[in-house]
């Protein structure tokens, strides 16, 4: 994927790092801190007086929004901003004891929808800054098919998804426009709701919000909301996505960013990030993804476009009940490389038997390869198969193989000679039978 | 009207990508194209002036440049750029190409260019209506006129694929794996394509789906097109635009793939970069339905597809929209092929007789053909014809160098070794050892020295400077005794042959000015024999329309000298010949002419 999601604190720092260049006319005063424990903050204390002196709001950085709903932001003890150090300090710790329940969507106050579970690791923690309602504001930036598009709201704060028609000025711009057009056509599109005299400096914001936006690689960005006090900034709440295939060019400007994975995501199997690991060892390709270990179908697909139209295929056939996982091999991966990704889904798929006592399918399956060796990627899976065979006659396991490509034609005969002296059930199919063909066969036979 | 390629296509490959680069000529060989349609290879790192590759059973070399705008000028011609570059340097390469223009298509290899330079490159191409395929792709095919790169994979896979000539397919797809394999369906249910687009997985690439069809439309060859496109996205409904408002007329046979998507919720990513739905006219499912009800053939599974090719392939027959397809003859690329050890451009013993640069050696030799000695060696050296007045330039060098007299250090080397009873080649090779820096080697030297300056305009007085710095005196200048007052006549010689005959001597005007402040220091300080041989070869090159390029790499490469070789080699010989007619006994230099100042050795 080439847009990540980054943490709010990143998010703050890349602009900060280049506040004057965008923001000439404004101040931001960057206080802000990252920790992952009370302690950790009152650490932090020691060099950024600021935690000790003002009082503090702090909530979670990992990625998800609604914290505010979800009694995830920390701004008052006994009344709104009284929040000292310590309090903070004790609050982040007695929310990272134990996992919590956090709700992405709510109709009005009331949660809807499956709220997702996990650990809270990371908090932000900020000054409280008090402001009056009308000085927040709203702006955020993406790419809407093939434009940059700018919104803009006098109105800031969580209340922004409600209404979002009446309340937001969007503006869009073609990737050619030219600096001063983008300039010239967002001043005259702030929205009419921003208060008078904050007119000139809403636009004179926007357009280096924008410009940040474009220079500095952003895929999405949205401070929501922002507080303008004259020429005095405060970014209360940022959302922001980097476009990573910029990563190398961005080194210094983005500085030392992380990509967290999103709250909530299931632990990943530990089969899944060793093929995880390999993948990024490699200049090939090699994906895993478990979508039912105790399903009966098991795929081992070259090729992205390949795999999709296999697992389409037998979603279609069987349904995607007996789907057990998702992946492909690609880019001319080496035999061992293969090899150690056959044995991973042939570990998986001899398990346990089929619960009603089916055969299990494998399909070994890919298109016409342009520039991958079959008969070499083969003699990995052939590796594995010697050294699973005896499981996958314990657990019943028929093979259907359909390829081709460079050196297909011995690729075939090799797995279709080592599957027979090892006892294996193997149907073998080359370019002239169509690629999913063998999905159709497989399931056919009872 | 409405190809991308045609049997005279030519690109400039951007990398030395050999396995790829010997695919399209061995595709070429195939189909039987008569140039290859790799005309130029950029290369930046390498140091190499051509790389080798089979054609056929034989070799061709293909030219390496060192940048896009070097490679262009030099093959004006091509204008397709197949830029293999990586992801990191893929942008400026494309930009560079577009800047300079005359290329109508660009294919972008490099997966994961940074969408925001991916969208700044693909938007300017389209104002310059460039055609970008890719970034992230594996290309484009013409079948039986060019092939880009791997597609359609190995050759054997062409053939059964039927993409050594054209069908009555348009093709477009997403992903280049199923390139392949839809080639192979369609050659299967139906005659094969006429025109196939993989347009790359990237999420944005430059020509998508519908500026591929609405050019195939306009292709008298296709006669029906088919679509494969993706889960994500919104392109397929621009298809259905064009469809729905007349644009498109032939028939398409279109299919999303990623139909599973909808069951799994947006963390299973399904295939490519670009294939992921953000909203529900995005899936699989909608645009298949939706492509279904503008009118376009829709399967109802991928599984089916193949039903639904044949199906409207046999219609279009029926009814005599497509015709018969006569296979055409194809070369067949030996299975082994051997890499030559040796290269020759000059001269071919091959046919009825041997050919200097393609003429046969009769039809420069005898005094009826009007041709000399400076033909043979602008032939045999240069690989061209020179006029006349350069030949005869080249005869008279020849002629002027030949000799000397006995008391120049090579021939003296070349007497001492005939006495000492040595043969004639064995003696000549001894006078011939001794040209270099020091005899023989101002030609070189004054070529080059007078080159630079006037190629940097310097004025004499800061050619002088400039010499001084190097710490060397300027090479063919001055003389033992000749001056002004008394013009050594070879000099003289040479200088009018070349007043009337060449067209201009910008260099040697340049030597004169030179010679002009040398000379007011110190009357013998004349532009010599040699000074004026290597000025003059510079204003022939020039003259004969050489880039400057090129005669520096003449003067490098020591062709200069070359010259004087052969012409001093007659006189060497004629030495060697004196020697061994006059039977002169061995040689032995009088003692009484060598100082002897020999001291003890020190002991350290």
């Amino acid at each position: 994927m080439a847009q990540k999601a980054i943490r709010e604190y990143d998010a703050k720092s890349i602009l900060a790092k280049h506040w004057d260049k965008y923001f000439p006319d404004f101040t931001y005063s960057y206080e802000t801190v990252l920790v992952t424990s009370g302690a950790e903050l009152l650490e932090a204390a020691k060099e950024k007086p600021w935690l000790k002196e003002k009082p503090l709001v702090a909530k979670p950085d990992m990625l998800f929004g609604k914290r505010g709903k979800n009694g995830l932001v920390l701004f008052k003890d006994q009344k709104p901003g009284d929040v000292t150090l310590e309090k903070a300090a004790a609050w982040i710790d007695e929310k990272s004891k134990e996992d919590v329940e956090v709700y992405f969507s709510f109709d009005g106050d009331t949660p809807t929808g499956e709220p997702k579970v996990d650990r809270l690791t990371h908090f932000i923690v900020e000054p409280f800054t008090p402001h009056d309602q009308s000085e927040e504001y709203y702006i955020s930036a993406t790419c809407v098919g093939d434009e940059d598009v700018l919104y803009m709201s006098a109105e800031g704060g969580m209340e922004v998804e409600e209404g979002w028609d009446e309340k937001v000025t969007e503006v869009a711009f073609p990737i050619t426009a030219k600096e001063d057009e983008i300039a010239e056509k967002i001043k005259t599109n702030i929205p009419a709701d921003v208060k008078e005299e904050d007119k000139e400096n809403f636009a004179k914001f926007a357009i280096g919000f924008f410009k940040a936006y474009r220079e500095l690689n952003f895929a999405y960005l949205e401070i929501n909301p922002f507080v303008m006090q004259g020429n005095k900034i405060e970014l209360l709440d940022m959302v922001a996505k980097l476009d990573d295939t910029a990563g190398f060019m961005m080194v210094e400007e983005w500085g030392d960013v992380e990509y967290p994975t999103a709250f909530g995501m299931e632990a990943k199997s530990p089969e899944v990030e060793a093929i995880e690991e390999a993948d990024a060892k490699t200049g090939a390709s090699l994906k895993l993804t478990l979508l039912k270990p105790e399903a009966r179908i098991w795929t081992m697909v070259a090729g992205g476009g390949a795999s999709v139209v296999y697992a389409d295929t037998i979603a279609d056939f069987a349904g995607i009940e007996d789907l057990a996982n998702y992946g492909e091999y690609s880019g001319g991966p080496t035999t061992g490389e293969t090899k150690f990704y056959a044995e991973t889904i042939l570990d998986l798929m001899t398990r346990e038997k089929d619960p009603k006592g089916r055969d299990k399918i494998l399909i070994i399956g890919g298109a016409i390869a342009n520039f991958t060796d079959v008969a070499k990627t083969f003699t990995g899976i052939i590796q594995a198969f010697e050294k699973y065979a005896d499981k996958m006659k314990d657990v019943g396991v028929k093979i259907y193989v359909r390829r081709g490509g460079p050196n297909y034609e011995k690729g075939l005969k090799d797995i279709k000679e080592a599957a027979d002296r090892l006892g294996l059930e193997i149907h073998v199919y080359g370019p002239e039978t169509h690629v999913t063909d063998i999905v159709r066969m497989a399931l056919e036979e009872k | 009207m409405g190809k991308l390629f045609t049997r005279d296509t030519q690109a400039i490959f951007w990398n030395n990508n050999k396995t790829a680069i010997q695919r399209m000529l061995d595709y070429d060989y195939t189909i039987k194209r008569e140039t290859p349609s790799v005309a130029a290879i950029v290369a930046p790192t390498s140091g190499n002036k051509f790389e080798k590759f089979f054609w056929g059973g034989d070799e061709i070399m293909i030219p390496l440049y060192k940048s896009t705008t070097e490679a262009k000028a030099a093959q004006p011609q091509a204008d397709v750029l197949l830029n293999f570059a990586s992801f990191r340097t893929a942008y400026d390469v494309t930009m560079e190409a577009l800047n300079l223009g005359g290329f109508k298509t660009i294919m972008i290899t490099a997966e994961g260019i940074p969408e925001r330079l991916a969208r700044g490159m693909n938007a300017y191409a389209r104002e310059l209506d460039v055609t970008v395929i890719g970034p992230a792709t594996v290309g484009a095919i013409a079948p039986g006129a060019f092939k880009i790169a791997n597609i359609g994979g190995t050759i054997e896979n062409i053939i059964n694929s039927k993409l050594h000539r054209a069908g009555s397919c348009g093709l477009v797809t997403r992903s280049g794996g199923l390139f392949n394999e839809l080639s192979n369906i369609i050659a299967i249910n139906a005659d094969g394509i006429a025109e196939g687009v993989a347009i790359g997985g990237d999420r944005f690439v430059g020509s998508v789906f519908i500026d591929n069809l609405l050019r195939m439309e306009k292709n008298p060859d296709v006669k029906y097109m088919i679509l494969l496109g993706e889960v994500g996205g919104t392109e397929e409904y621009k298809v259905i635009e064009a469809v729905k408002s007349g644009k498109i007329t032939k028939p398409i046979i279109a299919w999303c793939i990623g139909t599973i998507a909808k069951y799994y919720d947006s963390g299973v990513q399904f295939g490519h970069a670009g294939a992921s739905a953000n909203a529900e006219r995005e899936t699989a499912e909608a645009k298949n339905k939706a492509m279904a009800e503008a009118g376009i053939h829709v399967p109802a599974t991928f599984n089916d597809l193949p039903a639904t090719i044949m199906e409207v392939y046999s219609d279009l027959k029926a009814k005599g929209i497509i015709g018969e397809i006569e296979e055409p003859e194809i070369n067949i690329v030996p299975k082994v092929r051997r890499p030559k050890q040796f290269i020759c451009t000059i001269s071919d013993d091959r046919g009825e007789e041997c050919t200097y640069a393609g003429f046969p050696i009769s039809s420069v030799a005898t005094p009826d053909t009007g041709k000399g000695i400076g033909d043979v060696i602008s032939l045999l050296w240069f690989k061209k014809q020179y006029p006349k007045w350069a030949t005869d330039f080249i005869e008279t060098v020849i002629k002027t160098v030949a000799d000397h007299g006995p008391a120049v250090s090579g021939a003296h080397n070349a007497k001492v070794t005939a006495r000492a009873g040595k043969s004639v080649v064995e003696s000549l090779v001894t006078g011939l050892l001794t040209i270099g820096p020091r005899f023989g080697g101002a030609i070189d030297g004054a070529a080059k020295y007078f080159k630079y300056a006037d190629d940097n305009g310097l004025d004499p007085k800061a050619f002088l400077k400039y010499m001084k710095g190097e710490g060397v005196p300027i090479p063919g200048i001055g003389h033992r005794i000749k001056s002004l007052k008394n013009p050594d006549l070879r000099v003289t010689g040479l200088m009018n042959y070349a007043a009337e005959h060449f067209p201009s001597t910008p260099l040697l005007d340049y030597a004169r000015t030179v010679e002009a402040l040398t000379t007011s220091k110190k009357e013998n300080l004349i532009l010599n024999v040699d000074g004026t041989i290597g000025i003059l070869m510079v204003d022939m090159w020039r003259a004969l329309g050489y880039s400057e390029e090129e005669i520096n790499e003449f003067i490098e490469s020591g062709t200069l000298n070359a010259f004087f070789i052969v012409g001093r080699s007659i006189g060497f010989i004629g030495h060697v010949l004196d020697e061994k007619r006059l039977a002169m006994p061995m040689y032995r230099h009088p003692m009484d002419d060598i100082l002897y100042d020999v001291k003890k050795a020190d002991k350290l």
